[in-house]
């Protein structure tokens, strides 16, 4: 196998540095959308003028470079020890150029490990085969703030007046962009995962922030559910930053699980603004991004 | 967009409402968990004896705060081996842990404006109304665009406290953010609040 390690060090400085096309393009319909002259309008400029100058200078989005989240997908035979010390040396070699800020700390010492490596599950990396020839690896990098508004419901849920269908979902999601208020870096995207167990669903609901914004969910009733929620979210008039105006989610993503017949879990993963996501292909030898 | 310069009279403060958009120019220095604890301590409460550099820091940076700002961020400085710093990456900190003592430092110190993000709570509400003086929101998540706007680090006192709680101070200039405090008690956190809570109950009514 060859050694990949600045394939995986090009990812990480783009998707810290370089927001998606897809992300920038909301960000600027929200800006043309929002008021001139407005608190709104000024925190959407100001975001996309840091988004052009952190590509320009190669320099971080955001000073919180987040958890690095690595979902890998490999052809069959080949080696995940090998590809995940690559990863690991790729992050640390991230975080001495200064793409990634020294975000690993160990909970029960405190201390700051200094190089974003930190035990098995820092960096978070996903392997998975598949059948295609070449590699496939998404990077995600999530912020800490925004992680700190997600939120888990169990249903039904006697406060939210929710029950155990989508329109109890559609409450739960609801009630945490309200919750989140500005906090979050707002405008958000929600990742959100019905169903699983408390684990798998939070896990899915990350897996949910890998879409293009976008795009539309292929299960019909999902994606209605999804336009609605982005409808109803910006009704709530948060707006960037809370500082009100429309632009309080920039999209909805929801996948569903299979659950026990006990448990209905619904779990929204909050992502900020700064909605840093790039997907590597090697495919042949040669390596691409998007 | 409103400019404003520090230091900032009570006129000027006066000025500013709720959700005004401003370009702040100045001195200001950098200030959160720690110094906010320092301050509180050693010269207002007078509960701890100051000790090594803490009479001579405070002569410092009275003048520099006396009609000027506090900047609630961890920065991350690049030229720590030269002592030739710089500001890579500056965004705002969360303001809310400073609550309990940032209503006293601005009465204290005469402190126009504190800049952070989130919003914080009636006490600080409270002493914006008094000193006069306002809280302005910075662009969570803007680091580098804001780094930007850092000219000049000026200095460092209190390097002992760590990077990120040091006290910076810096020489800014056009640093966006906007009033979310006023000094004529209205807070957009509190409003927007309301707002979108009543909005909720009727969405799931
Ligand atoms: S929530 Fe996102 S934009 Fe805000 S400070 Fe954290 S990483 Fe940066």
């Amino acid at each position: 196998m060859q050694d990949m390690t600045d394939a995986f060090l090009e990812l990480v400085r783009m998707t810290s540095t370089d927001l998606p096309p897809d992300v920038e393009d909301a960000l600027k319909l929200a800006r043309d959308r929002a008021q001139p002259g407005s608190a709104a309008r000024g925190a959407l400029d100001s975001i996309l003028e840091n988004v052009s100058l952190a590509r320009q200078n190669s320099t971080p989005i955001c000073q919180d470079t987040g958890t690095p989240l690595f979902y890998v997908h490999h052809p069959q035979g080949w080696s995940t020890r090998q590809l995940r010390e690559q990863i690991r040396a790729a992050v640390a070699k991230a975080t001495t150029l200064a793409f990634l800020r020294p975000n690993a700390v160990d909970t029960i010492s405190g201390k700051n490990s200094g190089n974003n490596l930190g035990g098995e599950h820092y960096p978070s990396i996903h392997f998975s085969e598949h059948q295609m020839d070449g590699l496939v690896v998404d990077l995600m990098l999530k912020g800490g703030g925004c992680e700190n508004v997600g939120a888990q419901y169990s249903l039904p849920h006697a406060g939210l007046g929710a029950g155990r269908d989508l329109k109890g979902v559609r409450a739960a999601a609801l009630d945490t962009v309200f919750r989140a208020q500005g906090k979050g870096c707002a405008p958000g995207i929600l990742g959100v995962a019905i169903g699983g167990d408390r684990g798998s669903s939070y896990a899915a609901s990350k897996e949910a922030l890998l879409r293009k914004l976008d795009d539309s969910n292929p299960d019909p009733t999902l994606d209605d559910l999804e336009n609605t929620l982005v409808e109803e979210a910006n009704q709530l008039n948060i707006g960037p930053m809370g500082f009100g105006g429309e632009a309080t989610v920039l999209g909805v993503k929801i996948k569903g699980l299979h659950r026990l017949p006990a448990s209905y879990f619904v779990s929204v993963s909050y992502m900020c603004w700064a909605y840093r996501r790039r997907r590597m292909i090697v495919d042949d030898g040669r390596t691409r991004y998007e | 967009m409103r400019k404003l310069s520090i230091p900032i009279s009570d006129d000027q403060i006066r000025e500013l409402n709720m959700g005004d958009p401003v370009l702040l120019s100045g001195v200001m220095l950098t200030g959160r968990d720690t110094v906010h604890k320092w301050m509180i301590e050693t010269f207002i409460e007078e509960s701890r004896q100051p000790v090594d550099d803490d009479k001579k820091v405070y002569e410092a940076i009275r003048p520099i705060l006396d009609g000027g700002a506090i900047y609630h961020c961890g920065p991350v400085v690049a030229g720590l081996d030269t002592g030739d710093y710089r500001f890579v990456a500056a965004g705002p900190t969360t303001s809310i842990r400073e609550e309990p003592y940032q209503g006293d430092v601005m009465r204290h110190f005469n402190l126009k404006a504190v800049i952070g993000k989130g919003g914080m709570a009636d006490k600080t509400l409270a002493a914006c109304q008094e000193v006069p003086a306002v809280y302005l929101h910075a662009i969570g998540g803007a680091a580098s665009l804001i780094a930007q706007s850092v000219r000049k680090v000026r200095g460092v006192r209190k390097l002992d406290f760590g990077v990120p709680e040091a006290m910076w101070e810096i020489e800014v200039v056009d640093f966006p953010a906007v009033v979310t405090m006023d000094s004529h008690g209205k807070s957009l956190h509190a409003e927007i609040e309301a707002q979108s809570r009543a909005v909720l109950e009727s969405l799931l009514a």
